[in-house]
């Protein structure tokens, strides 16, 4: 009998009765393959391994993380509700030390999900890892957790959500925005002024082998976790850099992903995107179920692998050299960087557009934020989006200093109702949330 | 007329049915180390007096290869595996003869890797050195696509005994699984073989000549002709025989928990409409685990005879072992059965010795002799009932994989408790009233297991996989393969499902009646996508001959038997 040397949790679920549509890449096949491979490998019998139903999240759990606009219920389906659920059932084991670490395989994916939500963008309607962060953040207490995203697109929506929360380190690893959908994500996008440098966001460019990404791992993602100190590591576990995936140009294996997981040893990893259902995800899902449950992975390579085909160039090392070394500068230099962002007090604007490809939205934002070294600052967010509402979002960080907390109530209660269609209050200190009409 | 005959650790039980009711039932020690004389004076005694041409049907079962199993004197087996890509087999070693060799096929039942020919020869040949005679063979992914193992057994040609080949085992995906069934069929074969070619040549010099049924781990019987493909299906059969006897008074269209209160140990088993509820995959009993079709029960060490202690934070304890019988029977050691023979509700056995052995545990806890009895009896109901709604939360929480399935998915929850096993008729006003749960003991409670074991409907499993993508529908574990087109529906993969169920039915000798208590374990349809188009469907289904009894005989549970 085969045993593991500590426990680890899994959910599996796989919605094999929802798609987008029927010949999406997000539908109902996508996991049939890894099903078939991870029952006929037994890993279910691994006593270690222990099998969790996901929970269903509630309109308070997505209220932690998301203005759904116009609500949670018309933005979601059952489907949203129950993969960012499995995600919540993983915490839940983990948390509560019924396991060491713990893997949520659940579809739809959730990471491009930002949070204004107005519908879907990149298959995501509400982000998973977003809802599960801030439930871990209520319900237990933890105050430093990072999240590494390595699915092959910018986990913008992440990157979004934790854009201003310095007690969330947010790393994504991903395609070159210039070569990728959603097309943004370059090292210079450090987080909001009162967190700059908790963000990281890190382009490869196409092509990037194994070596490459794990040099990144390695001389990168490790050294920064490491003075970060975190609680808790969250992996959003993207699986399209792999070298035989349709929407992607990346050159990743399985064995690179096994051994990815094991170098990152994050307490929770949850499934992203990942397309090349047949002849990767079957691989590269149980490389990862046995690497985090740390059982020898170094038989789980793809039956077309073959390294010398994948040998990345000298060029593409160097410039991944590069963008390592720039990553390291400015985390180096975030505290200067913070400093030099504004006064406290002072309320920064910023604007943005963002486009749901998935439901094809146009949404504008004007985001104002107060300049805080106490917390992670309260902002307000103005989002027009076109076809749709307009609406403003005011959100209160977890542990805001008094200040910040007094700036939150003033956005809200001066905001012009005649403008707006809702003014949502997100007030985490007081875990409440509000909705005027 | 039905015989039913199940041979358990301490006693075999032989029932003689008829229409009407149980005609004749009878007793005798199973001996362990000859079970083939435990069987045979079982039969003669039960056919003393009786015209062995009225007998229609027999059924049996044995604890032949549970014990072989458990004692470890099985035949040695080679064992050929072939694995591809993912967990290393050498985790899944069944032994000393057990080889890994090349050669893979996918998930889709694609060739990954051929067969290298000579490394199975040179295989062969070490088995030959060894003095191996039977053989399993087994490759990952062989439900898809057998084709690796049909190669190995070409080549090994008629060297052997008998070769055993995974993807005859089961439909279901388990590799590991896969491995250690077919061993455990290639193991006990030649014992099973011997055992029951004597005993149907021992039958027939009573006058009895009717096809012998043998029961098996999922409470449904085979012909014993069937059972030598798959003997390591019979093993485990003895709580499927006694939850089969249960089923007569399960309340119809509800849920129902069946425990089975025994010496040492309480089975406990769970009905919904009257059908038994199966293990997912298999039977797994600790570390052990299998494909084999098996009823959901547990074993929890409580029971009639569980020594009774005081530990030294002054609290009772309750099993998990057996010191012997209770004292009032001549233990050495107060068991839960003294407790009921000192509350008077049981009133044989010596009082005097079970009042002394109470006595002790009571001045341990401190209480009077009664009121200990009491506390005992009342903690025994505590321990199994709490075991048994575990086990429903368990089978509650169970992952689904489907929107519909989280939405929808069937909660157990019983409404009767069936109790059975020598104190079950004690235990049953107790539970009854601390539970709130109508609480029945089974009529004919000590021999329950053997009507079960009489009256068990044979049942079979039939798993279709149709791939339209590459033009096939298959049903390997029967060996069909028929080529499909692409229009090929849900309807059309059905129609082959019950026909393959059918012939399996019926060569596995169930009764006409029972051929349309047929079940749609599971079915699933997928569109296969490649580069946005549709290239094809999956469609996969699984169907059953659900476990149940026999018709003809429901008169079993009318008010008189319940008196009895």
């Amino acid at each position: 009998m085969l045993n593991a040397p500590h426990k680890t949790g899994l959910v599996f679920f796989p919605a094999f009765d929802w798609a987008i549509d029927p010949t999406h890449p997000e539908r109902e096949e996508r996991l049939l393959y890894t099903q078939d491979q991870v029952r006929e490998e037994g890993v279910f019998d691994v006593p270690e391994i222990i099998e969790y139903k996901p929970e269903i999240v509630t309109p308070e759990d997505i209220q932690r993380a998301h203005f759904c606009v116009p609500d949670e219920q018309t933005v979601t389906t059952e489907s949203h509700l129950i993969s960012a659920g499995g995600a919540k059932a993983i915490a839940n084991a983990v948390m509560l030390k019924e396991v060491k670490n713990g893997f949520a395989l659940v579809r739809p994916p959730g990471h491009h999900s930002m949070r204004v939500t107005h519908g879907g963008r990149g298959f995501c309607h509400i982000n998973m890892e977003a809802i599960m962060v801030e439930y871990i953040r209520s319900q237990f207490g933890v105050k430093r957790i990072a999240v590494i995203d390595t699915d092959c697109h910018h986990g913008d929506g992440s990157d979004d959500i934790f854009w201003h929360d310095p007690d969330v380190l947010f790393i994504s690893l991903h395609q070159d925005g210039r070569t990728m959908y959603p097309g943004t994500g370059f090292p210079r996008d450090l987080g909001g002024p009162n967190a700059k440098g908790s963000n990281l966001n890190i382009p490869l460019p196409p092509a990037t082998s194994t070596e490459g990404y794990l040099y990144v791992i390695e001389n990168c993602v490790l050294p920064v976790i490491e003075a970060f100190k975190p609680d808790l590591v969250v992996n959003s576990a993207g699986q399209d850099n792999h070298y035989t995936d349709p929407l992607t140009n990346m050159n990743f294996s399985a064995q690179g992903y096994a051994r990815l997981t094991d170098m990152l040893k994050p307490d929770i990893a949850v499934l992203e995107g990942g397309y090349a259902i047949e002849g990767a995800l079957p691989y590269v899902n149980l490389g990862i179920i046995l690497a985090m449950a740390g059982i020898d992975y170094s038989g789980v390579v793809e039956p077309d692998y073959n390294p010398e085909r994948l040998k990345q160039s000298m060029t593409i090392m160097d410039n991944i050299k590069r963008t390592c070394d720039q990553i390291m500068t400015y985390w180096g230099q975030r505290y200067e960087m913070r400093e030099a962002a504004g006064e406290p007090g002072q309320i920064i604007t910023r604007h943005r557009e963002v486009f749901y490809d998935t439901d094809n939205i146009f949404d504008r934002q004007k985001e104002k934020i107060r300049v805080c070294r106490d917390c992670g600052g309260s902002f307000e967010v103005d989002s027009k989006a076109t076809p749709g509402n307009h609406i403003l979002g005011v959100h209160i960080p977890i542990n805001a200093c008094k200040a910040c907390r007094e700036q939150g109530y003033k956005f809200y209660d001066q905001a012009d109702n005649t403008k707006y269609q809702r003014i949502y209050l997100q007030d985490r200190t007081k875990d409440i949330y509000e909705v005027k009409q | 007329m039905i015989l039913g005959l199940d041979v358990g650790g301490t006693n075999t039980d032989v029932v003689f049915l008829s229409e009407e009711g149980v005609q004749k039932h009878v007793k005798v020690p199973t001996q362990p180390d000859n079970l083939f004389k435990s069987v045979l004076s079982g039969f003669t005694l039960i056919l003393e007096g009786v015209d062995p041409g009225r007998i229609k049907r027999v059924v049996i079962s044995t604890t032949l290869t549970t014990n072989a199993i458990v004692q470890q004197t099985v035949t040695p087996v080679g064992m050929i595996v072939s694995a591809g890509p993912g967990i290393d087999p050498e985790n899944f070693s069944t032994g000393d003869q057990y080889y890994a060799v090349g050669g893979s096929i996918n998930h889709r039942g694609r060739e990954i890797e051929p067969i290298n020919e000579m490394e199975i020869q040179r295989v062969g040949e070490k088995f030959k050195k060894a003095g191996i005679e039977y053989v399993g063979v087994v490759s990952k992914f062989c439900v898809r696509n057998p084709s690796h193992e049909i190669l190995i057994e070409q080549i090994l040609n008629n060297q052997f005994k008998q070769i055993f080949l995974g993807h005859h085992v089961s439909g279901n995906l388990n590799f590991p699984r896969r491995i250690a069934t077919t061993y455990m069929n290639a193991a006990v074969y030649p014992l099973h073989k011997e055992f029951f070619q004597a005993v149907e040549q021992s039958l027939e010099e009573m006058g009895l000549t009717v096809p012998i049924q043998i029961l098996k781990a999922d409470g449904g019987t085979m012909t014993l002709e069937a059972s030598m493909d798959f003997p390591a299906q019979t093993v485990l059969s003895g709580p499927a025989a006694s939850i089969m006897g249960a089923i007569p008074y399960a309340p119809e269209g509800q849920d129902a928990v069946v425990l089975d209160i025994g010496g040492t140990t309480t089975d406990i088993a769970f009905l919904v409409d009257k059908t038994p509820l199966l293990e997912p995959v298999g039977i797994q009993r600790g570390g052990y685990r299998s494909l084999i079709r098996s009823l959901r029960t547990l074993s929890k060490g409580i029971g009639g005879d569980s020594a009774l202690r005081v530990n030294d934070k002054g609290k009772l304890t309750v099993g998990p072992d057996r010191m012997g019988p209770a004292m009032a029977f001549g233990g050495a050691v107060p068991t839960p059965t003294d407790a009921l023979v000192v509350l008077g509700l049981m009133e044989a056995g010596d009082q005097d010795r079970a009042r002394q052995g109470i006595k002790f545990i009571a001045d341990q806890l401190g209480m009077a002799e009664k009121e200990a009895a009491e506390h005992i009896f009342k903690i025994c109901c505590n321990i199994i009932l709490k075991k048994t709604f575990e086990m429903i939360d368990t089978l509650n929480a169970k992952p689904v994989y489907t929107v519909h399935d989280f939405l929808e998915g069937y909660t157990f929850s019983p409404d009767t408790i069936l109790l059975m096993g020598g104190p079950a008729r004690f235990f049953a006003k107790k539970i009854q009233d601390m539970y709130q749960l109508e609480t029945i003991a089974v009529p004919y409670a000590s021999v329950a297991n053997a009507i079960g074991a009489a009256l068990a409907r044979t049942t079979c499993e039939i798993t279709v996989n149709a791939d339209t993508e590459q033009g096939v529908v298959t049903a390997h574990e029967e060996d069909f393969s028929e080529p499909v087109s692409k229009s090929f529906s849900k309807d059309d993969l059905l129609e082959i499902a019950y026909r393959l169920l059918q012939d399996k039915a019926k060569n596995a000798g169930a009764e006409p009646d029972t051929l349309n208590e047929v079940e749609m374990v599971e079915f699933q349809e997928f569109n296969i996508v490649r580069n946005f188009s549709p290239r094809g469907k999956i469609l996969r289904t699984k169907i059953q001959l659900k476990p149940g009894l026999i018709h003809g005989y429901e008169s079993m549970l009318n008010p008189q038997a319940l008196d009895n």
